[in-house]
């Protein structure tokens, strides 16, 4: 009896022996950033691994505005806001017809459609990046967030269609022989039948694009330059400007900017994980 | 009705060669003119001209003699070669530790997720705080321990790349571990049944039950991840901003430096010439996910 429960201890020990390094090396430098956003200037420079006086008092500098760096901080959160819900719906429009054209109506071309998006998909975003660059300014939207929303569209349909297809794929189509026998139309298929049994797949979808859209970095910055246009993102690199950034408030801001899309994950992590990883496992 | 489709299909034939659209077919081109417009303007144009500026020959002699641009190519090279492999490879055993069933495990994996979950500024920028040679936590550590100044880890380009590759797989481990631990979960727990009675070791698990039904989504999650890292611009950019000297640069931050000297044909010129390499990565994923 004394041999099985001691190999149990040791198989528990050496799963602790992964675990413990493992989540240690993940909350370090999310550590940091809770450390610095409780810790006074002078503290968190000393490389204290905890404040000897908490304090709130950046979070109060942050939302008051009351540095030079945090002028326009709940424009910015705003803007954040109001580019990231844009994407996501405009992604959700414009993948969701796309799918269901592609999946349930079959249409003719909509495979090279779905190739011609898993291609964009493909295409490493960091390339596009330049070339959309001149062409918003072709376009005469350079500095306008509507640049940085179709921007983001166009980087998160692509995706949103692929998964859309696929779950829209294992949707019955009796249910659609079904209604057309009763004389329904597509656009009758489409609002009664295809968007009620689809909506799992579309909040996971529409959240996917919202939260891409938010965390974006590199198009945001090329595309958008003016202090109450810039997203949120944004603003944060522009910390890094000086030498002599106040570190404690970028990562009290960074703290803030982080909290959505981590509250939004866990909330919604069941979607979000069976949805995305479905696809790369399909293999 | 009948008579009126026969007549429509007999007319749509008739001479062309291609029958009529449904009022299905119309509704369903309809739906895809909003992706296909979004695909003209902002990929197919900017592609277009992107070629189209990288055309000169004379720009492709002038990169080539940028030793920046070498230097972008090599850090680029060892970064997909360095840092995917230990991703995958650490992905890989990290899928067979979340898929042991553990309520611990699970609260484990709640948290293991975060770097995913989070946006990469205020992570990457924290973990740049970090390496400050006279502020971070880390020096500030390393000199309590040992009384002695740490390096200057960003200004060092070795330090500085492999910072910024720790960083990349710090980020993107959780999503890939997720990944396989699907494809491993998927795996007929029978077959580790029959092994375990057959009296198989863990290692001989892994080689024989483990390993052949997860290649195919091994190779297919390492390609993808090949591609995605190589427009990983965040990494290495919020890390080390491509410095010391420009030495840290790598593809995807490259347009940015080329942007700032205003030579963004140069730029455009670099990723053809990454093209060879790309292009095939990108239609094989592109046949293995439309599947």
């Amino acid at each position: 009896m004394t041999r099985p429960s001691f190999r149990a201890m040791t198989g528990e020990a050496k799963l602790l022996l992964v675990a413990i390094p493992l989540l240690i090396w993940t909350l370090l430098p999310i550590y940091h950033i809770v450390l610095f956003a409780i810790s006074p200037k002078d503290s968190a420079l000393s490389g204290k691994l905890w404040p000897s006086q908490p304090t709130l008092a950046n979070f109060e500098i942050v939302f008051s505005q009351k540095h030079y760096y945090l002028q326009h901080f709940w424009l910015q959160l705003w803007n954040s806001f109001v580019i990231s819900a844009a994407t996501g719906i405009l992604t959700l429009l414009v993948a969701t017809m796309a799918a269901f054209a592609i999946s349930r109506i079959k249409v003719r071309g909509g495979r090279a459609v779905l190739n011609a998006a898993l291609i964009t998909y493909c295409i490493p975003a960091a390339f596009l990046a330049v070339p959309m660059y001149r062409t918003m300014g072709t376009y005469q939207l350079l500095n306008t967030q509507w640049a940085l929303i179709l921007a983001m569209v166009t980087i998160a349909s692509p995706y949103a269609i692929w998964v859309l297809k696929q779950s829209a794929d294992k949707l019955p189509y009796e249910l659609d022989e079904a209604a057309v026998v009763d004389g329904a139309t597509s656009l009758q298929l489409f609002r009664l039948i295809f968007l009620p049994l689809m909506a799992p797949s579309l909040v996971a979808v529409g959240t996917y694009a919202l939260i891409l859209a938010w965390n974006e970095y590199l198009y945001a910055f090329l595309l958008l330059s003016a202090d109450d246009e810039i997203p949120l993102s944004v603003a944060l690199g522009n910390f890094l400007a000086a030498d002599d950034s106040p570190w404690e408030l970028l990562m009290t801001t960074g703290l803030i900017y982080a909290l959505p899309p981590a509250a939004i994950y866990f909330t919604l992590r069941r979607y979000m994980v069976s949805g995305l990883t479905a696809g790369s496992v399909k293999g | 009705m009948t008579a009126e489709t026969n007549t429509m299909t007999a007319m749509g034939r008739d001479g062309y060669g291609f029958r009529r659209f449904s009022e299905a077919e119309l509704v369903g081109l309809a739906m895809l003119v909003p992706y296909l417009v979004l695909f003209a303007l902002f990929v197919v144009y900017p592609i277009g001209y992107g070629l189209w500026i990288a055309r000169d020959p004379s720009t492709y002699v002038e990169l080539a003699n940028d030793p920046i641009f070498f230097r972008a190519v090599l850090n680029t090279v060892v970064f997909l070669l360095v840092a995917i492999n230990i991703k995958m490879v650490l992905a890989l055993m990290l899928s067979s530790f979340f898929a042991q069933p553990r309520w611990w495990i699970k609260l484990v994996a709640l948290v293991f997720v975060l770097p995913w979950a989070l946006p990469s500024i205020p992570t990457i920028l924290s973990i740049r705080f970090m390496l400050n040679p006279e502020w971070g936590i880390i020096n500030s550590t390393y000199f309590r321990l040992t009384l002695q100044d740490g390096p200057n880890w960003l200004n060092n380009p070795a330090f500085a790349l492999t910072a910024a590759m720790l960083t990349h797989i710090w980020k993107t481990l959780p999503f890939w571990t997720l990944t396989l631990m699907a494809g491993r979960l998927a795996i007929s727990s029978e077959l580790y049944e029959a092994a375990a009675i057959d009296g198989a070791t863990p290692f001989q698990q892994f080689r024989h039950v483990t390993w052949p039904e997860m290649s195919m989504l091994y190779i297919t999650c390492t390609l993808l991840s090949t591609i995605w890292t190589v427009g990983d611009f965040n990494s290495v950019y919020l890390l080390t901003g491509g410095g010391p000297a420009d030495l840290t640069h790598v593809l995807a931050t490259l347009g940015i430096r080329y942007l700032r000297l205003d030579q963004v044909d140069l730029y455009l010129a670099a990723v053809v010439c990454a093209l060879p390499v790309i292009a095939p990565l990108i239609y094989f994923m592109m046949k293995r996910l439309s599947k």
